[in-house]
């Protein structure tokens, strides 16, 4: 593997990283949104505070890792994608503002109407920002971002059906990922009825991701033709494997045996991302920029390329010993004093 | 874009890069400082068992989870904004400029993780092991804005790569790229300041606390830890500025010219206080200390020190007169509450040295009420004039700022949609804090139930009876 390929999968690695923790931060938020009014949401909505809130920022650099990467190695496919997709990008840069603040102002606020108020803003655009991602995912999969650091089409671009495919996608996986997370979160917290409350949802949020992914090969099919060939292809046992994983994690959630059914959940979606980008290969932006031709010089691959192997030897075994000790419930709450101090 | 909304792009695309710089700046500091002083104070309350340090600590790293997460997102803007307004910027130089952010992105990521470990970890985790888990926040919080500044620097100073006949960037050198000349001194200067700036902030909010009468032990101790910070950041400071405006002086004169408002290359160059620079190259109005430019320029030469002026360059080199005086006003306003500061510093450190006590006066608390304020507007005029003085280049000397611009003409839109969400954001970013600190002013002391590395209770579940919200 050429330096320009490992660097794609560095890029990749850090794509699939962010759709496996942020996107789960995210789905977490639609739970949020839909949990109903304040009294009957109350407890979902704890759960889904107790669950992200030591977490979500460390999940949410991968985002800015990706962001890096693209702009460090493949600088000219950043241009063209950042020119081309302005709207959705700044419609995601500010919905991760209004999310991010406001999910901390919400926890540092008591009264039931301005917890209300960040919770709308938080849940709702945690919706929003999956939703801009995974349209930006289509619009690049679709070929409809141009190289050379050109703007294409800045509506057609994103209001598309693989845009749409990909929003909505986004937004279903990121669901029923964070409902499974939920699910174990709630167990950890001895909340039999949460985790009940949470499996239920896994199972829908599951179901409708499968349906919208076995209709997004359609969708794909007439519209993003390259990705298609790609995915039936050499993608091919990626789509098998994430076909079966999917099925056998709503096995056992319908079960109600949850051994495995996380894992096997996140097997499904780190398959489907991965997927697109072994189907997009060797594209940086479909048919229009390779991979070979986008790539920086070499000083600046190996820059990335060891500032990678920095992060898997200090980055990785943090987030680990992060996830342990908040797995292990080392990490309860902020501070030492309980939220009802103030009432 | 519709054709009736096409407005040149470049003024908005420069005004919001300006707006939310000049606005995640200001939680900058607080970000790469605040955790040393929590940390000052929860080594206090271990070492010694001082309880008021203790519930200093755990109630700043409960601020800090605020204002990180607000300086988190509204970063996270700026990476956006990179590709959003200046692509043509990043599509040319991403390859080179990139660099420092890829390793800024480790420091970020150590530190994201470790606030959330420290922050979350009051509770549960042993003493000491919880204290270490807050150094790597420190550490990063050095290191992240090093790589930032590094990045900025080498707009500055651009070095490290080669460009090819078509002027593509084809080859890099990725340590010079972050070790470029400027690196060293811009580093230097904002990672001192985000101490002073941090460090006089936070202390402000106990110097009012005092002002209005509550001069209990915990509050005489929430500002002398960070006011002492600052305090020992500030004459560093200054001697790291004045390195940095020779180093200016040595190797950006054109950035010193607007700096000193000095229109035509001469010796014995006044240092004018305040005063503007005219279209016609005088100088009107302002405060001349004959001599004193050149004489800070180079004291070995004293006055007869050349300064390079305005007219050594070509025109369409040059700042315009507006942005000169932007920068040369920008300059007096740093160094003169730089000054301030400096003073106020000194006062404090005097009476501590001679009677291990605050200035008796209230007019100290006074100005160091202002000083977390004041800070913030030194802090922001040497951004502007590190920023402005580099105009009209984005890369000096390889590329103006129109040409790395946005095509987009819809960027006025986005101007004014971030400008009113930040207000909402700032706004409501300082009314929770301050009624966070109202409400545990009013809760008082913290309970039995609530000592923190208390023994492993059972699991507590969230919407237990003792977490519901009651509105």
């Amino acid at each position: 593997m050429n330096q320009s390929d490992a660097v794609a999968v560095v890029l990749f690695f850090g794509v699939t990283a962010y759709a496996l923790f942020g996107g789960a931060d995210f789905g977490a938020g639609f739970w949020d949104l839909i949990a109903g009014g304040a009294e009957r949401g109350e407890r979902p909505r704890a759960m889904v505070d107790h669950s992200i809130g030591p977490v979500w920022e460390a999940n949410h650099v991968w985002l800015i890792f990706c962001l890096v990467v693209l702009w460090t190695a493949f600088a000219e496919a950043f241009a063209s994608i950042t020119l081309t997709l302005f709207v959705p990008l700044t419609l995601a840069a500010l919905g991760i503002v209004a999310r991010g603040s406001s999910f901390a102002f919400r926890k540092a606020v008591f009264r039931t109407r301005d917890r209300r108020n960040f919770g709308a803003a938080f849940a709702f655009s945690s919706v929003l920002v999956p939703y801009c991602m995974g349209a930006v995912a289509g619009a690049i999969a679709s070929g409809r971002v141009p190289a050379g650091g050109k703007a294409g089409d800045p509506w057609e671009s994103w209001i598309n059906p693989t845009s749409i495919l990909g929003g909505v996608l986004a937004v279903t996986v990121c669901a029923y990922l964070s409902a499974v997370y939920l699910v174990w979160d709630s167990r950890r917290l001895d909340d039999a009825e949460m985790a009940e409350y949470f499996r239920r949802r896994a199972v829908v949020a599951g179901a409708v991701a499968g349906i919208v992914a076995f209709v997004g090969i359609f969708v794909l099919r007439s519209d993003a033709r390259y990705i298609f060939d790609g995915l039936t292809s050499r993608a091919l046992p990626l789509v098998i494997v994430s076909a079966l994983c999917g099925m056998g994690s709503l096995f056992l959630l319908v079960r109600g045996a949850s051994r495995g059914a996380r894992l096997l959940s996140i097997g499904a979606v780190a398959t489907v991302v991965i997927g697109w980008g072994v189907a997009q290969w060797p594209y940086v932006l479909p048919e229009s920029l390779k991979v070979s031709q986008a790539a920086a010089p070499s000083g600046t691959l190996t820059a990335v390329l060891v500032v990678f192997v920095l992060a898997a030897v200090i980055i990785l075994p943090s987030l680990g010993l992060l996830y342990v000790l908040d797995q292990k419930s080392l990490l309860p709450g902020e501070g030492v004093e309980s939220t009802s101090t103030g009432n | 874009m519709m054709s009736v909304l096409a407005i040149d792009p470049v003024p908005w695309a420069r005004s919001q890069m300006a707006f939310t710089l000049g606005f995640h700046i200001i939680l900058v500091p607080l970000g790469v400082s605040w955790a040393a002083m929590v940390l000052i104070a929860n080594y206090r309350a271990i070492k010694k068992d001082d309880n008021d340090a203790l519930v200093l600590a755990q109630r700043w790293s409960k601020f800090m989870a605020v204002t990180f997460a607000v300086g988190a997102v509204t970063g996270t803007v700026l990476t956006f904004e990179f590709g959003l307004l200046w692509p043509r910027f990043m599509g040319k130089w991403g390859e080179a400029f990139g660099v420092p952010f890829a390793v800024e992105g480790l420091f970020f990521f150590t530190e994201a993780i470790f606030v959330a470990i420290y922050i979350y970890g009051w509770k549960r985790l042993k003493p000491w092991p919880h204290f270490w888990t807050g150094v790597p926040i420190v550490i990063a919080g050095i290191g992240g804005s090093i790589s930032v500044v590094a990045a900025n620097a080498w707009m500055n100073e651009p070095s490290g790569f080669t460009l090819n006949s078509a002027g593509k960037v084809v080859e890099v050198n990725a340590l010079d790229v972050i070790f470029n000349k400027a690196m060293p001194y811009e580093a230097a200067h904002m990672v001192v300041a985000a101490y002073l700036v941090g460090g006089f902030l936070i202390a402000s909010v106990y110097a009012m606390g005092m002002l209005r009468g509550r001069n209990d032990r915990y509050h005489r101790l929430g500002f002398i830890i960070p006011f002492t910070v600052a305090a020992l950041a500030t004459p560093v400071q200054m001697a790291v500025g004045d390195t940095l405006a020779r180093w200016v002086y040595q190797n950006e004169p054109i950035k010193f010219a607007a700096i000193e408002m000095v229109p035509k290359t001469k010796s014995d160059v006044p240092e004018t206080l305040l005063g503007h620079l005219n279209s016609d190259g005088t100088v009107s109005g302002g405060i001349p200390i004959p001599g004193m430019a050149s004489i800070l320029s180079d004291p070995k030469t004293g006055t007869s020190t050349v300064v390079e002026g305005r007219n050594a360059f070509p025109t369409s080199d040059q700042p315009t007169i507006a942005q000169v005086n932007t920068v040369h006003l920008a300059w007096d306003v740093m160094i003169g509450l730089g000054t301030l500061l400096f003073l106020l510093s000194v006062w404090f450190g005097l009476s501590w040295l001679f009677r291990r006590d605050l200035p008796k006066t209230r007019w100290f608390l006074r100005i160091a009420a202002a000083a977390g304020i004041l800070s913030v507007v030194t802090m922001e005029a040497g951004w502007v004039v590190t920023e402005v003085g580099r105009q009209p280049w984005i890369v000096f000397e390889q590329m103006r700022v129109e040409d790395g611009a946005t095509t987009n003409t819809g960027v006025w839109i986005t101007f004014l949609v971030i400008v009113a969400v930040y207000v909402v954001v700032g706004v409501t970013t300082i009314l929770v804090l301050r009624g966070m600190g109202r409400r545990w002013r009013e809760a008082g002391e913290l309970d039995e139930t609530e000592v923190p590395y208390g023994p492993r209770g059972s699991v507590e579940r969230p919407g237990a009876p003792d977490e519901v919200p009651v509105g």
